[in-house]
């Protein structure tokens, strides 16, 4: 906390940065002076974040779970072969054998319907709801926070208006109204993913609105307006990076309430449909068998649906105690 | 505030149901078999010609006055098949909200106050599986495990066979079984009510055991707390009356929210257990594209919810002398 110590170390870490230095405006010796001092708190930060992270068991579990999942989910060819020429998304059908088959070294996961491969439809549905869920929460997160963003610095009468829209959306219980939107455009798995996308941005909407109403008010944003910064800088520059980490928790945990969803409405017959290597899916085709007691065609995708959700819910609950200044002391 | 919300919600659902498809069938009895004659004389009275402004104002005038066209899933107009199927839905989400509200604030009571004991811990395990498992799946190992394979739970749906030919004139079973005197067909209901209750509080559960563990692990570390226990009084009554009473205000809100949750939550929950109400109906609607089925829940659920958030409101109220109302 020693501002002389701060000076010191700044010239060296600045540069671990480079994307950072090209910012600056205008190239001048002294705005780079600026911008270094300015990044060095930061990036004592950032080490700091990852300290508190680390000292935390649960957090460490969901970040160790989400590295195995993005691994399979961005290479699920090397688990398990797809037939060339065929939509890797679709199970592997074998028409020889029309009976669900157990576990077994040729098929890890047991078999369902015709042979369909269950190893196979875990692994490659990973990456079916490890892109789904990007897709959604990341275009959420841009829309709702950029609308966030201009209702809470700009007030009146847009701010009320937007308000007043979120609530709206906000007023039916999500899955009721995704459910709607997607019966309306169609069962398949792209008007699910609309779907999701429409209703999903008014909780960033909201969360950033509220931050931006008390950042606002902090003495940095009239300092640059005194500056002469623009309205975007401010906004951008200062109020967004001051009002972002809740955001940053809430897309974290809601990847995982985006791929309930989808698998939800998968299993009730509106998203991805019959034979695709989607989790919500596979346990609803397999649902008939299970009360049979043929129990692996359930048991594994769902609990690949608990493990997926279960990690970004201990990511978030990490991130939520790192980044809540309470909590740091 | 609730007017506004509400016609918001109208509009919403008007273009949702806009999307869907034709509007004449939302009010078609059958719409196979409708002739030429009965298709105009539907856009004439709904103005089906007109700009979607004008068609929207039609719609809604007929939305206030209880014509909310009619569902192609069950024959008959919405608002009958609504006010049929809402009893089931009702009694149902009414049960688990009383589960996931007891068990929520007293586990999550006893959690803060061991705070890193076995049973801490054990909570908190419990409590991120409820609030990662995929509803549907716990309801389909729960119904495969209870009676597929152990046979201790009935078969799904409401009641027995047996008990159809007993008068209802609520429609919620308990409360029938109640005014029939009859102790079997109320064990009965209460059997069939065990997993689909389970299943759908399950999630409710864990969330209000979160926050009620939060909350009360912030008071119990607060100044009055300390003053309360220094004046010598027991524990039980320092946990109960000074810090309980201020950790459930968090609480109440976090009840209202996921309130929500089990609403959308009623949807997989009926669907799995054949349960006969709103959200096993509006699954088949959204499936055959019943548009004013769709609709009709749409407008119904939000309107319940909006009510929920409204109670929680008033009862935060009462909870929080600090807040006062209007």
């Amino acid at each position: 906390m020693n501002p002389l110590k701060e000076e010191k170390s700044a010239p060296k870490k600045a540069p671990a940065t480079p994307g950072k230095g090209r910012e600056a405006p205008t190239t001048s010796g002294r705005l780079l002076g600026e911008v270094r001092r300015a990044l060095a708190p930061r990036i004592r930060e950032l080490k700091f974040d990852f300290h508190l992270m680390s000292r935390s068991l649960t957090s460490l579990a969901g970040l160790f779970l989400l590295a195995v999942l993005i691994a399979v989910a961005a290479f699920p060819w090397l688990l398990t072969e797809p037939a060339p020429g065929r939509d890797p998304y679709l199970l592997p059908f074998d028409r020889n054998t029309p009976d669900p088959l157990p576990p077994s070294a040729d098929h890890l996961f047991g078999t369902g319907k015709y042979g369909a491969d269950i190893f196979y439809g875990v692994v490659w549905g990973s990456r079916i709801s490890m892109s789904f869920a990007i897709q959604v929460v990341g275009l959420s997160v841009i829309f709702g926070t950029i609308l966030g963003l201009i209702s809470g610095y700009k007030g009146g009468l847009i701010d009320e208006v937007m308000m007043r829209v979120t609530d709206v959306f906000l007023s039916i219980p999500s899955l009721v109204l995704v459910m709607a939107i997607a019966a309306a455009l169609g069962k398949n798995l792209e008007s699910t993913k609309l779907a999701l996308m429409a209703v999903w941005w008014s909780g960033y909407t909201r969360i950033i609105r509220g931050q931006v109403l008390s950042v606002r008010e902090n003495t940095y944003i009239d300092a640059a307006r005194a500056s002469g910064s623009g309205e975007l800088k401010i906004m951008f520059r200062h109020a967004l990076p001051n009002s972002w980490p809740p955001v940053l928790v809430a897309a974290t945990m809601d990847m995982g309430s985006v791929v309930l969803t989808m698998a939800a409405l998968s299993f009730l017959g509106l998203g991805a449909q019959s034979g695709y290597s989607e989790w919500g899916k596979m346990v609803y085709d397999g649902q008939q068998y299970f009360y049979r007691g043929d129990w692996w065609m359930v048991v594994f995708p769902g609990m690949a649906i608990l493990v997926f959700v279960m990690a970004f819910n201990l990511l978030g609950d990490g991130l939520r105690d790192v980044l809540d200044p309470k909590m740091r002391r | 505030m609730l007017i506004p919300v509400l016609i918001g919600v109208s509009v919403l659902t008007f273009m949702i149901m806009r999307a869907a498809g034709d509007p004449v069938t939302a009010y078609l009895q059958n719409p196979e078999k409708a002739t030429e004659q009965q298709i105009q004389a539907i856009i004439k009275k709904y103005h089906l010609d007109e700009p979607n402004y004008i068609q929207y104002w039609y719609w809604l005038d007929g939305i206030v006055h209880g014509d909310w066209g009619i569902s192609q899933q069950s024959k008959e107009p919405v608002t009958e098949t609504l006010a049929k199927k809402f009893p089931a839905t009702f009694e149902l989400a009414l049960v688990a909200t009383a589960l996931a509200v007891s068990i929520g604030i007293s586990v999550g009571t006893r959690a803060a106050v061991r705070v890193n004991s076995a049973f801490d811990q054990g909570t908190r395990v419990v409590s991120l599986i409820g609030v990662s498992i995929p509803v549907f799946w716990l309801g389909v190992l729960l119904l495969a495990l209870f009676y597929y394979q152990l046979n201790w739970a009935p078969e799904p749906g409401r009641i027995d066979k047996e008990f159809d030919i007993v008068p209802k004139y609520t429609n919620f079973m308990l409360i029938d079984s109640a005014l029939n005197l009859n102790f079997d067909m109320f064990v009965n209901a209460i059997a069939h009510l065990v997993l689909p209750a389970i299943t759908l509080c399950f999630a409710s559960t864990a969330i209000i055991i979160r926050i009620m563990r939060s909350s009360m692990l912030e008071v119990l570390g607060a100044e009055y707390v300390r003053t309360a226990r220094s004046k010598g009084l027991p524990e039980n009554v320092v946990t109960r009356k000074h810090a309980r009473r201020n950790a459930l205000i968090p609480t109440t809100t976090v009840v209202g929210l996921s309130f929500g949750g089990l609403l959308g939550g009623a949807i997989l929950t009926e669907t799995i257990f054949l349960w006969p109400g709103l959200g096993q109906w509006s699954a088949g609607a959204a499936l055959n594209l019943d548009t004013a089925g769709i609709m009709g829940f749409t407008m119904l659920t939000a309107f319940i919810y909006v009510l929920a958030n409204l109670t929680v409101d008033l009862i935060y109220a009462r909870l929080d002398p600090r807040v006062r109302l209007g």
